[in-house]
């Protein structure tokens, strides 16, 4: 992220990377499954990997931005800026995780299971191609676009 | 004073959404936010003539200086995307408030108001901004206001589909806050007009994974083909008017946050073949898939996938003649699929059915309902007098002044989509308007042949003109639409100078930051 040149890595940077690196990892993992649960906690996850990233983009720690009277090194101080934008997107998060624990809850109240489906549009689309391929043996020949079909199922 | 103005389409929606939300009457919701719609649009108009004859203008929020603070910035292009946007979303809203009272909605409408309003909000701010977290906040006001507008009286069909939306959604915006946190950490800036000279300081490899990661981030927003999936599956299933917005504003939104982007950020010489392949394939996948459907509000948003490759194609030149022509295009297509999408809801009131197959045994809808979906539809293939050949012209003049394989490729897959489109929209007219024989290209049991009579395809429209007031209101907005569409398609010339005007500006950003970074007074 930043250029090993003028940097050293310090043992924050690695916990740090490593802490964001694997958020990710699993929240993506989770975001994968069928379940709508799951991907809801992957949300959440994917959320707290990127808002540590953002925290960790402000470079080194120091004291707090506020000065109170005089002056103060600049390059004592810890970057107000990430931590400002990492709330803004923490509040975002929370926010959509409610609204999509909220939907996952409706989608199970509706169906019963919290699993994903598939398109039903999609669906439709192959089984129509399927009747329509099946009872055409007078118009044998206008195979059009046969393939497709098979390949969204 | 200008300052004022800047600050209208960002403030005035969401205050309006505020006051939307303190359980006034009907009639009064919809008076306010029928009134701020109009006011934003009466503002981006006036932001554009100023726009237009001063130069960009900018207000520094807060009044912190730029490179802190969030600045708000208009030139020729927002201000123009703004101007016709808002145009769009008072149309939408028209056609919504007469939907809803033919329909007697009550409890959606609740939400809708303030919903929407906000969703205008989001869409005016990130038009504005200049700075990148703050595109990032933009995108999220508006997309959390279209989660809400996506899943109203979420049955089961509109929860599924709505999930798969949302999650796409919120993961590239998560995506979108991880660039922002990578590219703060490699520049220490987000403003737009900073990162451009800080950018191209840093070395090719990191800069490159950092356009790359953009135009993913904004490609899944944008649906750009091989991340379009979602689309087609979520927005035919939302409300007609929600769908009709969604799909004039939301991906041109995406579109040009792109050419804003990639623009000042980083800015590059030559054709973009990365962009240039993308683009293709979004213009040839998107309109085949069109092809292939039966469903008319499914097609129709597998156009809107092939036709973002027409926006792609201007900016995979980067060259000022390819950048008006997307900016034409950009333009066109927000009015022209905003027409397309409420005259096919019209259609699918009238005849209750939204697939083809059963649309061609139906009686079918009046004249009128003719003329609103055929002149759009023949203007998104293309057809001469209308606004889409302006910006079809536009692109393909660029692209064959270009003249490299790239270029001459990009051409031939635009002329291929325009045919095919006029394909698709053919079949639409053919089997929504025209009472056909019985024969069916699926070789399915066609519908009972004989044609109506011309009392009975006559009826259909006297209903319409006759019906309740709501009705009334809705073609009301869809004429509103489709003349705008040609309007358009007159002041083609005027239109295309300022196109050429925006594209100059957007290759050559230096007033841009001049008046970002240096203008202290408002």
């Amino acid at each position: 992220m930043t250029g090993a040149a003028d940097s050293t890595v310090n043992t924050l940077d690695v916990t740090m990377a490593v802490m964001v690196g694997g958020l990710f990892a699993v929240g993506f993992y989770l975001m994968l499954q069928r379940s709508l649960m799951r991907i809801v906690l992957g949300f959440v996850l994917l959320g707290h990997g990127t808002n540590l990233l953002l925290l960790v983009a402000g470079g080194t720690p120091g004291r707090p931005p506020m000065v109170k009277g005089g002056t103060a090194d600049p390059a004592a101080l810890a970057d107000p800026l990430p931590q400002a934008m990492a709330l803004t997107s923490i509040v975002i998060t929370f926010g959509l995780t409610t609204f999509l624990a909220a939907l996952a809850y409706r989608s199970w109240r509706l169906t019963g299971h919290d699993e994903v489906r598939d398109d039903v549009e999609d669906r439709r689309i192959g089984t129509a191609r399927e009747r329509a391929g099946a009872d055409t043996e007078t118009a044998a020949g206008k195979g059009d676009g046969d393939d497709t079909a098979g390949a969204e199922r | 004073m200008t300052g004022f103005l800047l600050a209208v389409p960002v403030l005035l929606p969401a205050l309006g959404a505020g006051v939307v939300l303190l359980r006034l009457p009907r009639p009064a919701a919809r008076g306010v936010s029928t009134l701020v719609l109009a006011a934003v649009a009466a503002d981006a108009a006036a932001l554009l003539v100023l726009a237009d004859t001063r130069g960009p203008q900018a207000l520094h929020v807060g009044g912190w200086p730029a490179p802190l603070g969030v600045p708000l910035v208009a030139d020729r292009l927002s201000a123009l995307l703004l101007t016709v946007s808002a145009l769009v979303a008072l149309a939408v809203l028209v056609f919504a408030i007469g939907q809803g009272t033919a329909e007697e909605r009550r409890r959606s409408a609740e939400v809708f108001h303030p919903a929407y309003l906000l969703l205008v909000t989001g869409v005016s701010l990130a038009f504005l901004t200049g700075d990148l977290f703050n595109l990032f906040v933009a995108f999220e006001v508006m997309l959390a206001a279209s989660y809400v507008l996506i899943t109203l009286n979420a049955g089961e069909s509109r929860t599924r589909s709505g999930m798969t939306y949302t999650v796409v959604s919120m993961t590239s915006s998560l995506l979108f806050l991880t660039l922002v946190a990578l590219v703060y950490a490699a520049t220490g800036t987000v403003n737009l007009a900073q990162l451009g000279p800080r950018l191209a300081e840093l070395p090719d490899g990191l800069r490159g994974a950092l356009a790359l990661l953009l135009l993913v981030v904004l490609g899944i927003k944008t649906a750009i083909v091989p991340l379009h999936f979602w689309l087609p599956d979520s927005y035919p299933t939302a409300p007609a008017p929600i769908t009709a917005v969604f799909a004039a504003l939301l991906t041109k939104v995406g579109v040009y946050a792109l050419l804003r982007t990639q623009t000042l950020l980083f800015p590059r010489t030559g054709v973009w073949t990365l962009l240039a392949c993308v683009a293709i394939a979004a213009m040839v996948v998107g309109i085949l898939g069109a092809v292939a459907q039966d469903d008319l509000n499914r097609l129709l948003s597998f156009t809107l996938v092939s036709h973002i490759g027409y926006m792609l194609f201007g900016l995979a030149l980067f060259d000022t003649r390819g950048l008006t022509g997307t900016v034409l295009y950009v333009v066109h297509h927000i009015v022209v699929q905003a027409a397309l999408f409420l005259a096919a809801a019209l259609v699918v009131r009238r005849t209750g059915t939204a697939a083809l197959h059963r649309m061609a045994e139906r009686p079918p809808p009046g004249a009128l309902l003719v003329v609103l979906f055929s002149l759009p539809a023949l203007s998104l293939a293309g057809v001469p007098p209308f606004s889409g050949f302006v910006a079809k012209l536009a692109l393909l003049r660029a692209g064959v002044a270009e003249a490299g394989p790239a270029a001459y490729a990009l051409t031939a897959a635009a002329l291929l989509t325009s045919l095919l489109t006029l394909y698709a929209m053919t079949r639409v007219v053919t089997s929504a308007f025209m009472a056909r024989p019985a024969r069916s290209a699926r070789g399915e049991a066609p519908g009972p042949p004989e044609p109506p009579s011309p009392a009975e395809a006559a009826r259909p429209s006297a209903r319409v003109r006759g019906g309740p007031p709501g009705s009334r209101l809705m073609i009301g907005a869809a004429v509103a639409m489709t003349a705008t569409g040609l309007a358009v398609a007159a002041c083609a010339g005027p239109l295309a100078r300022l196109g050429d005007r925006a594209a100059h500006d957007l290759l050559d950003p230096r007033q841009y930051r001049s008046v970002v970074l240096h203008e202290e007074d408002r």
